[in-house]
């Protein structure tokens, strides 16, 4: 994998901020964008733009066949069966709410119970929480081993036969712990819970088969690999999407419409009310197309030795800690010494380095580390070792000034 | 920009707040409390005031946060001890056009210390921070 040339498709990252060379370590904030990325929204403006799905002309037709065809392209990347079970949302959040709406308070009751962890970010717990509020049914933790992992043998501990959800992030965003999936989906089925991956942090960085997971439902966001913003997936097995009700009604997701009933779209357009999310599914397919070209294995490989080449240089820090399990996603987060993360983020982007700095979104993983605040480094395909080396000179930069004041 | 200009952000003297905060802890007997956090970044203060005839007789705060929320707290309490209440509310309306890169209104009261932190108008991510334990002294205020 070349990753000069990577580098060389994406226009934002050859800036100086702060009078120094952009080092951007927020990509799992955000992704930055690559040209063919940016040219797809661009060209879709300027010569197909308009809407699908209705109109007889040739500008209809055009956007309509560039739309499907990104859903053929989510299709293959993850290796679903059918594009019936690819629906465009929002985003991560928004995939994961329509589920909870949906799904969750049609077959939940009192007695049933969700499971999730600790480690969730907040789009994966709170619409769980309202769920089993509005459904009597109870919200259950798998508790988490000391290094920021799940045990299997939890997982059989806490999932039961009154267990209807199992709800889990793929990838850690503040630990970089990855999840067995597989493992645990297998369990959920066992006891004839469904299963959804919050795989915000996981379709980015890692080859995804679906069909192999086995999970029910998988989640992701466009903007955290290489596509715009306002664009996501829930992907869904086609029998449990067939047996769902829409949660948005209006547009484009109608069969028939009478004075006082209607009729719904087949699948997936049944879930897509509305004027749906055209450019941004475009610029998902060609986000796709340019990870694809690079390769999903090369770009895991690529952030494996990141990680640990980034684990091997902040360590030798003296007085950080660092959070999560040795084997990791590409991030680290860690905290130094007393400096509060705000003013570690404030430091080193005086260096032109982009770290993030709170809660991640997930304060009770805040509360189970015992803080209220963090600094993060993530990872990309357009990152290098080089990066990590400037991140380590800033820290211990940061390290001085703040112990000079102190 | 380069690190030297942190020290436009990180003045001494907020550093000396930061580290020896005055008026950390909380206020014996009846006191106005407020607890106010900042949701994108988890910073949290609570703030207790004495208000008797009009006048701040006593501020503590306790909380958890960086270095510019917490001396802004520190700051404050020790502006405020003493004063009418809308002298209070008048030098947070002074303090809000110090972070907007404003010229002060400061209708001849002693802002103090608290100058020092006027370097934070120069960092927009950061002004959240410097004016979360004022807006929770407005909000004691109003609330009572």
């Amino acid at each position: 994998m070349d990753v000069k040339a990577i580098r060389q498709q994406f226009p934002i990252l050859h800036q100086e901020v702060n009078g120094h060379p952009l080092v951007y370590l927020d990509s799992s904030a955000t992704s930055q964008k690559p040209l063919p990325v940016i040219e797809a929204l661009d060209a879709y403006y300027r010569q197909d733009n308009s809407n699908v799905h209705r109109g007889v002309h040739t500008l209809g037709t055009r956007a309509t066949d560039k739309y499907e065809g990104a859903r053929e392209k989510v299709r293959r990347f993850i290796n679903a069966n059918s594009t019936a079970e690819i629906i465009f949302t929002r985003g991560t959040t928004t995939a994961i709410n329509t589920v909870a709406y949906s799904y969750a308070r049609a077959n939940l009751k009192e007695g049933d119970e969700i499971v999730i962890t600790p480690m969730e970010h907040h789009s994966n717990i709170i619409p769980w929480q309202q769920a089993a509020k509005a459904t009597g049914a109870t919200l259950k933790y798998i508790p988490l081993q000391e290094n920021g992992t799940v045990s299997i043998t939890d997982v059989k501990n806490t999932v039961t036969n009154q267990t209807k959800i199992v709800a889990m992030t793929h990838v850690s965003n503040v630990l970089g712990t990855v999840n067995p999936i597989k493992e645990v989906t297998k369990i959920a089925h066992e006891n004839g819970a469904v299963m959804l991956v919050d795989g915000a942090q996981g379709a980015p960085h890692m080859k995804i088969d679906v069909q192999d997971l086995d999970c029910d439902f998988y989640c992701f966001s466009g903007h955290k690999m290489c596509g715009p913003t306002g664009i996501g997936v829930l992907y869904g097995k086609k029998e449990l999407l067939e047996s769902m009700e829409p949660v948005e009604f209006g547009g484009e997701m109608i069969d028939f419409v009478n004075l006082y009933d209607s009729t719904w779209k087949e699948l997936p357009w049944k879930f897509e009310g509305g004027t749906p999310i055209i450019a941004g599914a475009i610029g998902l397919g060609a986000a796709i197309d340019f990870l694809t070209d690079v390769g999903l294995d090369n770009i895991t490989k690529h952030e494996e030795n990141l990680a640990d080449y980034a684990m091997a240089q902040l360590r030798t820090i003296d007085g950080i800690t660092i959070y999560g399990p040795e084997e990791r996603a590409a991030l680290v987060t860690f905290n130094l010494n007393d400096v509060h993360p705000h003013d570690t983020a404030t430091a080193l982007d005086a260096d032109g380095i982009a770290v993030r700095a709170g809660h991640h979104c997930a304060q009770p993983l805040m509360k189970w580390l015992n803080v209220t605040a963090t600094a993060r480094a993530s990872f990309y395909l357009y990152n290098t070792e080089e990066d990590i080396d400037l991140l380590v000179e800033g820290l211990l930069k940061t390290k001085e000034y703040f112990g000079d004041v102190f | 920009m380069s690190f030297n200009n942190l020290d436009t952000l990180y003045r001494q003297v907020i550093m000396d707040h930061y580290k020896n905060p005055r008026n950390r802890g909380t206020v014996e007997g009846d006191a106005l409390t407020v607890d106010m956090n900042n949701p994108t970044c988890g910073d949290r203060i609570q703030l207790q005031m004495q208000v008797e005839d009009g006048i701040v007789k006593d501020a503590k705060f306790e909380g958890e946060g960086c270095s510019i929320s917490m001396s802004s707290a520190s700051m404050m309490t020790q502006a405020i001890k003493g004063k009418q209440i809308e002298d209070a509310l008048k030098m947070s309306k002074a303090f809000s056009q110090m972070m907007l890169g404003e010229e002060m209104d400061v209708d001849g009261l002693e802002m103090g210390d608290i100058e020092a932190l006027q370097g934070v108008s120069k960092f927009p991510a950061r002004i959240k921070c410097a004016t979360l334990a004022w807006k929770a002294m407005e909000k004691g205020v109003h609330e009572n």
